[in-house]
């Protein structure tokens, strides 16, 4: 828990479900702290990244499916099917598109998502004009 | 001229005109000239940039100014719209116009043509056109609309074009022509007539060996009539003036450069006039005396042109005169020495009335080269013979003449041309050119179109493109995606044959990683199609598209739209009522589909069990709007109400809808009933569609809207219900079989080898000894149905998955939110970051 110790303040990990209440291979959506985060549970591997479709603004991204290109575990916009690369949100169709991820986690049956409450992250992380209120 | 062209070393550059060849003079220039030597100012009189005039008459199909465009911006060329040239001062070499002067060290003139009018009294009269520009043809629409007759003065293939766009404006149509045949430059007497039975049948009328003496005012003031040689009269509301076209010249000729006997800018072969800094190209330009009206031989002018500014030494190559068109619905071709003019020159001609095809080949005296042909109604043999001019026959004269269903003797013929000849002749693209492209890489058509321009322009040689790379062993992969080879086909046996009921089997077995959005939902569809029971169960869950997961339609705004089957779009008041309720209740955006029944938009997810739970306890059941399955068997009234009825449409509708509802397919199917020959149910446009007939029913099959519509192929007639029953049902179950992914079976059917035939063959004769398998398939479908909305409603398990936010299931999600749109609630624009970009897949 090195973060914790060294920005006790500025990030947690919070609690968001049940590990049992995933189902493989497909999402869920959770509102964390006004965020909008989409859960995935992959194999043994969790990702989380934005619920919101950076092409279309629709927050959609946890119905997405899942999958594989090459090694790389992907996520497809369920509007437009763009394909993500779950680990890191990078877009593997369309140059310079990425979702924020999230460090994700399962501890004690509970799945944890770390929030980084040092800025909000529509202001450091998302592409600019995103239509949110508050992302301004 | 000798020594170094002047201007080659580059400065202002000016051009004149922007029509089709002026553009492409300027796109050559600009491509070659990398280190940007010329400074390009376009002069263009009309106020749109280049259009593609070939293409005119598809601005009345539907294409607007915008599909036709040309032209692409350029920062390097200044285009001035609207400005035309109204002088060239040679000594001070100054260009003007009504604006100013443009200096320059090269012009290119590339002024084009102008409609010829016959000096016949009346013809300024208002209602008379000619038909050359987009704005003529706006002026000509804006004219027809109300009016009854047109009449067009020429029968070549511009005054056929126009007699075209006066038909499309409903206008009773008619075409004098002077000469006593259609189209008497490109065809010949036999073909003239083939071509004019095909006119006439159009409802066309063809005047032919007259001419026009006058044109006739009514009371109004306006055109009323023609006056012809033969002394009828005929009575019309318009008239287009198709007589051809004659080279705009007259700037050149004031500026006292030399002209062709003929008319036309007088050029060398290397399209230079007799000033050595002024050029023309296109159809103003007469190089060696002679003017060419069609668009391939300006384009071969642009490109000595431009390689001429830039030091280069091209010459105009001789022009490849072939045309080939549709005109009317009909294919004309027409190449090399088409009349047989050719001292000692041989004659091959076919003839078959039946097909309306006629074709003439034009041979050497020894018949050995091949040096002309005409084609009418069957042009398919095109693409191989023009490119064989010149050379060799590529196989025996009637193989090639014969209608091509096959295909076949058309692509001995392309193996057999040499590799110089052309096959796109347009753009000058030889077959060595086509072979070399696919040799670095390119592995289908569009590849072979961005890399070598060959089939941009008029698109006659893209069959040709096809057979080329088949040829070279290029095979254009069947693998459903990275994470199996097999195809559609080939995985619905793999899972059928082997009884495998689980994706992660299937993958494991025969296929690698994890699969994707493509194949994921495709072995969802195989595994319902085969009856594995409800959709989401299990792993079969996390397969689905979004769609099919929350059994409804999302939006774009992230909700989803619900569907209640209405069968045959018969619904009784109580149930209407329940509907509005509905949506009266949840505030849901109300639209009737065009499958005739009711879409609710603006659904959460955790509204969806709501409202179904409402809709099921009032009777409804999912209308299967989400998946690749039955849609809507849509009907008429049929004899019931309707005094032309004949048989029981609504019925037969319904009894079809609810035999094939869930059904699953790669594709969405759709399907109507009309009760009568007046086909008020639009069955035709439809995968199946039924047409009752005073003995039974008439079925059709493989009909769409969409994208590409089309109608519907009629399958068998006067079935008995069994008998249409027992068809449908084969039909499907043959389609949900061998159909790739996402395709229709319009596709399907056009795709499948030996065709309409085949598919009637394996239905009705039972050819591949299928059928009792397809009933049975069918039969366990029709058994096992179950309503996806009551099962979901059912089990709390399943419910759990419709739920906003995992940790916060009470709140709706705040980022849907609506306006009132004409009393209703719509989806809040909000502003979109990237636009809609499609992943080409």
């Amino acid at each position: 828990m090195s973060t914790d110790v060294l920005a006790p303040v500025l990030t947690a990990w919070t609690a968001v479900c049940r590990y049992d209440r995933l189902e493989p291979d497909r999402g869920v959506a959770a509102l964390l702290d006004g965020e909008q985060v989409a859960l995935f549970r992959c194999g043994d591997e969790l990702y989380a990244v934005q619920n919101r479709d950076p092409v279309t603004g629709a927050y959609v991204m946890s119905r997405g499916i899942i999958g594989s290109r090459g090694d790389v575990p992907t996520l497809a916009a369920p509007l437009h099917k763009q394909v993500y690369d779950l680990r890191t949100g990078r877009c593997l169709d369309l140059p310079g598109v990425a979702l924020v991820s999230y460090p994700v986690r399962e501890r004690d049956g509970l799945v944890e998502v770390l929030l980084d409450r040092s800025a909000p992250p529509s202001l450091l992380r998302r592409p600019p004009g995103n239509g949110r209120p508050d992302g301004r | 001229m000798s020594g170094e062209p002047v201007g080659a070393t580059g400065g202002e550059l000016v051009v004149v005109g922007n029509g089709m060849v002026g553009q492409r003079f300027v796109e050559a220039l600009r491509a070659r000239d990398t280190g940007g030597r010329w400074r390009v100012t376009v002069l263009a009189e009309e106020s749109r940039p280049a259009y593609d005039r070939v293409r005119l008459s598809a601005f009345f199909d539907g294409a607007d100014a915008d599909e036709l465009n040309l032209h692409t911006p350029d920062d390097g060329v200044t285009l001035r719209l609207g400005e035309a040239a109204t002088g060239i001062d040679r000594d001070r070499r100054v260009v003007t116009t009504a604006v100013g002067e443009y200096r320059y060290d090269a012009l290119v003139l590339a002024t084009g043509s102008y409609p010829f009018v016959p000096p016949v009294p009346g013809t300024g009269l208002p209602g008379v056109f000619v038909y050359r520009t987009l704005d003529d043809l706006a002026a000509i629409r804006a004219y027809a609309a109300g009016r009854r007759t047109g009449a067009v003065i020429g029968g070549g293939l511009l005054g056929l074009e126009a007699a075209n766009a006066l038909r499309l404006l409903g206008l009773d149509t008619h075409v004098v022509e002077f000469a006593p045949r259609l189209m008497p430059v490109q065809v010949d007497e036999a073909g003239g007539a083939m071509l004019r039975r095909y006119v006439e049948e159009l409802g066309v009328g063809t005047h032919l060996g007259v001419a026009t003496t006058a044109l006739h005012p009514g009371a109004d003031g306006a055109v009323a009539g023609l006056s012809l040689s033969d002394g009828n009269r005929l009575d019309t509301d318009l008239v287009v003036v198709a007589a051809g076209i004659r080279p705009q010249d007259g700037l050149a000729r004031a500026a006292e450069l030399a002209v062709g006997a003929r008319g036309g800018i007088l050029v060398d072969p290397s399209c230079r006039t007799d000033d050595e800094r002024i050029w023309a190209v296109g159809e103003c330009a007469a190089v060696d005396g002679v003017c060419y009206g069609l668009v391939a031989p300006g384009y071969a002018m642009a490109e000595v042109v431009a390689d001429r500014l830039l030091g280069g030494s091209a010459v105009f190559p001789g022009a490849d005169t072939a045309t080939k068109l549709k005109l009317l619905g009909v294919d004309v071709a027409s190449f090399g020495d088409a009349h047989g003019t050719t001292p000692g020159c041989l004659d091959v001609t076919f003839v078959d009335p039946a097909t309306r095809v006629y074709a003439k080949l034009v041979l050497s005296d020894d018949a050995k080269t091949l040096l002309g042909g005409v084609l009418v109604g069957d042009a398919s043999a095109y693409p191989t013979l023009r490119a064989s001019v010149g050379g060799p026959l590529p196989g025996p004269p009637l193989g090639l003449l014969a209608p091509a269903d096959s295909g076949a003797g058309a692509a001995a013929g392309l193996a057999a041309l040499p590799g110089t000849a052309q096959v796109c002749s347009c753009n000058a693209v030889t077959k060595d050119d086509i072979l070399t492209a696919i040799g670095g890489g390119c592995a289908d058509v569009p590849a072979l179109k961005a890399c070598t321009r060959a089939g941009t322009s008029c698109g006659s040689c893209v069959p040709m493109l096809k057979q080329l790379l088949d040829s070279a062993g290029v095979v254009q992969s069947t693998a459903l995606c990275e994470h199996f080879d097999a195809s559609r086909q080939e995985l619905f046996d793999i899972v059928r044959v082997r009884g495998i009921t689980s994706f992660s089997r299937l993958i494991a077995e025969h296929g690698r990683g994890r699969g994707c959005d493509i194949c994921k939902p495709v072995v969802a569809s195989i595994l319902a199609s085969l009856g594995n029971g409800y959709v989401l169960d299990g792993e079969q869950a996390s397969l689905q598209d979004t769609n099919d997961h929350f059994l409804a339609n999302i939006q774009r705004d992230g909700t989803y739209s619900v569907v209640p089957r209405i069968p045959g779009g018969e619904i009784t008041p109580e149930k209407l009522i329940v509907i509005g309720e509905v949506a009266r209740d949840f505030q849901l955006y109300t639209k009737i589909t065009g499958g005739q029944r009711i879409d609710l938009f603006g659904a959460r997810v955790e509204q969806l069990p709501q409202i179904w739970r409402r809709l099921v306890d009032a009777g409804f059941e999912s209308g299967h709007a989400y998946g690749k399955a039955l849609r809507t068997v849509k009907s008429c009234v049929g004899e019931t109400w309707c005094r032309y009825g004949v048989q029981d449409s609504v019925g037969l509708a319904i009894a079809l809808e609810l035999r094939y509802r869930g059904l699953r397919a790669p594709h969405k199917i759709k399907s109507a009933v009309s009760g009568c020959a007046r086909e008020c149910a639009e069955a035709r446009s439809k995968d199946f569609g039924v047409i009752a007939t005073d003995n039974g029913w008439n079925l059709y099959v493989g009909g769409n809207g969409g994208f590409r519509p089309r109608h519907a192929d009629l399958f068998a007639t006067d079935l008995t219900t069994e008998e249409l029953v027992r068809h449908v049902d084969r039909f499907l179950m043959f389609y949900i079989r061998t159909a790739d992914r996402l395709q229709r079976t319009a596709a399907w059917i056009e795709a499948m080898d030996g065709g309409l035939d085949h598919l009637r063959s394996v239905i009705v004769d039972d050819s591949l000894g299928l059928a009792a398998e397809l009933d049975a398939a069918m039969a366990r479908h029709v058994g096992s149905y179950s309503d996806e909305w009551r099962d979901t409603l059912a089990d709390p398990d399943r419910l759990r998955r419709f739920t906003s936010f995992v940790n916060a299931p009470e709140v709706p999600d705040p980022s849907i939110s609506f306006t009132v749109e004409r009393g209703q609630p719509v989806p809040e624009r909000r502003p979109v970051v990237l636009g809609m970009p499609e992943v080409a897949r």
